[in-house]
């Protein structure tokens, strides 16, 4: 198919399929989204990253683990290190490649787990409705309630440091909106005519709420996690930077910023260049995900 | 009200569980390692661990309503006598940082959606987009390493100089008040210039969450249709703005206030270890570190029932003030 006939094939007026008429729905959707220039922006420094974590073995001039006492804390530029050498004369440019890696795992697995329970706890709580939904809601606003740094805190020191500890203590911190919208979008789906008709035919609660009232719930999900990506970039960062993430030797971001700070008046790159880079993706996320929004949510635009 | 008892209880449950589900025996963090079996059942029963669970709940709720959160393994006090101690220290950084939020936040908050569209509101923008993508912790290590590394405009970590320790007697636990109210004023300059970096830092933050949200509430009531008829009666834009359109917004900022408040109090953690400031984040950090739990646990449920007491309170303000809520 040649370039024009595929792109008359995307915007055409009346699509034959129903699979035209979705590819259309994200063609119209791209559009919008690639003429905002600071969404493009973050959507390009995502996927550099993506492709530095991908390219890792390529990318790092050394190992990221190799120490060279002979030559710590030297300056950017110093003999083929880009970005100067830490404390134990590691290279960190080849470090900083190496954790990208780190971030974008904890990213994604909080991007898993934290909406999947919200997910759950939501649907649930408002298809089922009456005392079940009460609980469950309570539950949701007592977590709510907490602030989620020093609950993350909590659950790290119940579990003990590491990285899958540090997920799993954002994601228990994080779930409690996903939860309330899932709620909210049920209740609005719950007492549709197709549920109905899906219950006279004999479908029972498990095989409602899994088969059509998730698949509903999830483009409101998706937007909410774009926007909160960055949130949970900095949390996770924020316990490296404790010592409660990644332990060390690994090259974690927070973490590298925490061993940069006792040098930090006289080597300033050590914890200066991890935190430009925990910065940068932060913010690549949040311009993405108010792209993303506007695209998306067409009503929330502008606020 | 009952409501609010059952917030509490949850989180108190959350914090109990958390106490369960440690990996670290809290009958071996009291005695170590060494000791020998009798007395490990002496502790364990002294700890009431052999009781149902249901039971310790029960008793771990009544001795937190009586302040009693344990002693502290690290050290060796009452985890509430540390907690008042290490306390004011952080409501001193986060007013003021609050305080300093809300004066320049509102005001660009509210000229950003007046010249919505202008370089103002750009400038309000950038502001915030960064203030939510800068890791705190860093932010605060460029700080020092620029206006006390290179500047040396103010002091550097820590609350007060060595010189100054202890010169002024405790009245609030405040340093800027008691110096203010002991009038000495090389206390209260040096006080200053160690708290200002990082409230400035913490200020940063709420300035962006309060100037955006400033923003959205004037931009729905500018929109209104009362705005177009003050200005076609003849009024000024001063007056307008003012004692229009910004009159109906202040109950609504009362409430993004109290939140941005109780935000300041969590965010503080990672500002104090940055900066060696001995409050209550500093003060839980550590504790973890050393795995003292009772300490851990008595932080978080004091943080978290300030959390949700300014949450109530800005509620209540809200119902109290606007006259529809009645």
């Amino acid at each position: 198919m040649s370039d024009t006939s595929f792109r008359d094939w995307l915007t055409a007026d009346a699509p034959a399929s129903r699979a035209q008429a979705r590819a259309a729905a994200w063609y119209a959707g791209w559009l919008k989204l690639r003429g905002n220039t600071l969404a493009m922006v973050g959507l390009v420094v995502l996927i550099a990253l993506i492709l530095l974590a991908l390219f890792a073995p390529l990318l790092a001039t050394q190992d990221p683990f190799v120490q060279d006492l002979g030559a710590r804390l030297k300056a950017p530029g110093w003999e083929g290190h880009l970005f100067g050498t830490d404390s134990l004369g590691r290279d960190i440019w080849s470090r900083l490649v190496y954790g990208a890696r780190i971030s974008l795992y904890i990213v994604a697995l909080v991007a898993l787990v934290a909406p999947l329970l919200g997910l759950i706890i939501g649907t649930v709580a408002g298809y089922m409705g009456g005392i079940i939904d009460v609980a469950l809601m309570r539950f949701t606003d007592i977590f709510l309630a907490f602030p989620r740094l020093i609950l993350a805190l909590a659950f790290v020191a119940a579990l003990g440091a590491g990285i899958e500890n540090a997920v799993l203590a954002i994601s228990l911190t994080a779930w409690p909106p996903y939860a309330r919208i899932a709620r909210a979008e049920t209740l609005t789906i719950r007492n549709s005519d197709f549920i109905h008709a899906i219950k006279l035919q004999g479908a029972g609660p498990l095989r409602i709420i899994t088969r059509h009232v998730w698949p509903l719930c999830i483009s409101s999900l998706v937007i909410r996690v774009t926007l909160d990506m960055a949130g949970i970039i900095l949390t996770a960062a924020g316990l490296g930077f404790l010592g409660l993430g990644a332990q060390p030797p690994s090259p974690e971001w927070g973490a590298m910023v925490s061993e940069g700070r006792k040098y930090i008046l006289d080597y300033w790159w050590v914890a200066t260049i991890p935190g430009l880079a925990i910065f940068t993706i932060s913010l690549a996320f949040n311009l993405l995900g108010d792209g993303l929004r506007d695209v998306l949510d067409p009503k929330e635009a502008g606020k | 009200m009952l409501t609010v008892a059952v917030t509490l209880l949850g989180l108190l449950f959350v914090t109990f569980m958390i106490g369960r589900v440690m990996p670290i025996d809290p009958v071996l963090a009291v005695i170590g390692e060494r000791a020998t079996q009798a007395q490990y059942d002496e502790v364990f029963l002294e700890l009431g661990l052999d009781k149902p669970l249901i039971t310790q709940f029960a008793i771990y709720v009544n001795d937190v309503l009586h302040g009693d959160f344990g002693t502290s393994i690290r050290t060796g006090k009452l985890v509430s006598e540390d907690i008042g101690r290490v306390f004011p220290a952080t409501l001193e950084l986060a007013t003021l940082g609050t305080l300093i939020g809300v004066f320049l936040g509102v005001p660009l908050g509210v000229l950003a959606a007046v010249y919505r569209g202008r370089w103002i509101d750009q400038v309000a923008r950038f502001v915030g987009l960064i203030g939510y993508s800068m890791p705190i912790f860093w932010l605060g290590l460029m700080g020092l390493l620029i206006f006390y590394g290179i500047l040396g405009w103010v002091a550097g970590p820590g609350r007060l100089g060595v010189f100054y320790q202890g010169l002024v007697p405790e009245r609030s636990g405040l340093l800027l008040l008691d110096s203010l109210l002991a009038g000495d004023w090389t206390v209260f300059k040096d006080a200053f210039s160690h708290i200002i970096l990082p409230a400035s830092l913490l200020g940063y933050y709420s300035l962006a969450y309060i100037s955006r949200m400033t923003r959205s509430f004037m931009l729905e009531q500018l929109n209104s249709e009362y705005i177009t008829t003050a200005r076609v009666k003849g009024l000024s834009e001063w007056t307008v703005i003012w004692r229009h359109a910004f009159r109906n917004i202040r109950i609504q900022l009362i409430t993004v206030i109290a939140l941005a408040y109780a935000n300041l109090l969590e965010g503080s953690v990672l500002t104090e270890i940055i900066f060696a400031w001995p409050g209550i984040g500093q003060y839980i950090t550590t504790s973890l570190l050393s795995n003292d739990m009772n300490s851990v646990l008595g932080g978080t449920v004091v943080i978290g029932t300030i959390f949700v007491a300014l949450n109530i309170f800005s509620d209540l303000l809200y119902r109290f003030f606007d006259p529809r809520a009645k």
